[in-house]
């Protein structure tokens, strides 16, 4: 495979032909904020927290889903960047109800950590407050969508770790909605197999274990990531 | 309560601040040329929009403190529902076990705001203190800050919401 060699942060890397800006950076040591971005499934670019700065594109570009090219001029943190991060969480807090004091997450939750380490300290927008329900119908698991970010991780965990092809996207903008099957009650699908994986993919307390109390659910994604390297790699690697 | 928590670091903060006001204290009206105010609990109801706006207007430094303030916190999960009769609907009416009736004094149960909002969305507000509740360390870190007469400003773990 060629290698491209390009420049982050004004560090001269090389990286892999093909390779995205996020992994080129990853392995250079460079730390690009992410949140729709899982290790083990494939990028959608939907969550923007991962945009920078390219040389001669007037755009930001989201690192996840863009790939080195000869010659790049990448800048991965600068005022512009840190202003647009912080107005996407705010957004994302605004957007649906993320009450972290009584959330299943609280303390183990990304969206809650991103917030913080990127200095949101209040959410200058209007909250919208919608009213969503929550899915209490699956025997072990249950969905809150007022927590629901729309990452997406939960049904790319389900589609290509799993195979289920339990989880989806209905409707479009902000009444977009993590569905199972056609739109039915969690606990009646059938194709559900339990296994529990759009939960450990879940950055959120949007997906939980049922019986889990304020701040005792903890996301295993090492172990989504676990199996993925054993499948791909053969390599088990703990 | 967590104020509390800051224990024998009160005696020091009683003799470098004069309190001037405090739900706990016998003074009825907040008065004027208040140096720093600490904001608990959301705008919820017509009281707190018209104590809002007076402690706005004769304070310089007003904290929004706790996740209530900040946020809306707990205290806004009713705004989903919509109408606040809906919310006492619920609460004095479907789940009463005798005389279901609203509350119901004018002069002394204020009426509900149609939303509860964080204390930023009605007036400015200078300095934002996150946490339910605020662990004291985090408390004394921002009014050192404030006695200092430095500009008050929390960062990393320190404005942690929940």
């Amino acid at each position: 495979m060629a290698a491209k060699t390009l420049t982050i942060d004004g560090k001269q890397i090389s990286a892999f032909e093909g390779a995205t800006l996020l992994q080129a950076a990853e392995e250079a040591g460079i730390k690009i904020p992410t949140l729709c971005h899982m290790e083990g499934v494939y990028d959608v670019s939907a969550c923007r927290l991962c945009l920078v700065e390219v040389a001669g594109v007037s755009k930001l570009l989201p690192a996840c889903t863009t790939r080195v090219s000869e010659g790049m001029e990448v800048t991965t943190d600068s005022e512009r960047l840190r202003k647009y991060r912080r107005m996407i969480l705010e957004l994302l807090f605004a957007e649906r109800n993320h009450v972290c004091a009584v959330c299943v997450s609280n303390g183990h939750c990304e969206l809650q950590t991103l917030a913080w380490t990127h200095g949101m300290d209040h959410v200058r927008f209007d909250y919208r407050s919608p009213r969503w329900e929550v899915d209490n119908t699956h025997p072990r698991y249950g969905m809150d969508h007022n927590r629901c970010i729309l990452c997406t991780r939960c049904v790319r965990a389900c589609w290509h770790i799993e195979g289920a092809g339990t989880k989806n996207v209905s409707g479009r903008g902000v009444n977009s909605r993590i569905i199972s099957d056609l739109n039915q009650p969690w606990g009646s699908s059938d194709t559900c197999t339990s296994c529990g994986k759009c939960v450990d993919a879940c950055p959120t307390g949007a997906l939980f274990s049922r019986g889990s109390s304020v701040g005792e659910m903890e996301h295993d994604r090492q172990k989504l990531e676990f199996i993925v390297t054993a499948r791909e790699k053969k390599q088990w690697i703990a | 309560m967590s104020f509390l928590d800051l224990d024998e670091w009160l005696i020091d903060l009683a003799a470098a601040a004069e309190i001037v006001y405090s739900p706990v204290m016998d003074i009825k009206e907040y008065p004027e040329n208040v140096d720093v105010v600490l904001v608990e609990g959301a705008i919820a109801n017509e009281d707190h929009v018209e104590m809002m706006r007076r402690v706005r207007k004769n304070t310089k430094i007003v904290v929004a403190f706790g996740d209530c303030a900040v946020t809306g916190n707990v205290t806004a999960m009713r705004n989903p529902l919509g109408d606040p009769e809906n919310v006492l609907q619920r609460a004095y009416k479907d789940a009463a076990d005798v005389a279901p009736q609203f509350p119901l004094e004018p002069g002394i149960v204020p009426k509900l705001t149609p939303r509860v909002t964080p204390v930023h969305e009605l007036v400015p507000v200078e300095v934002f203190l996150p946490g339910c509740p605020p662990p004291a360390a985090r408390i004394k870190l921002l009014l050192e800050q404030v006695l200092a007469g430095k500009s008050a400003q929390l960062t990393g773990a320190n404005i942690k919401f929940g």
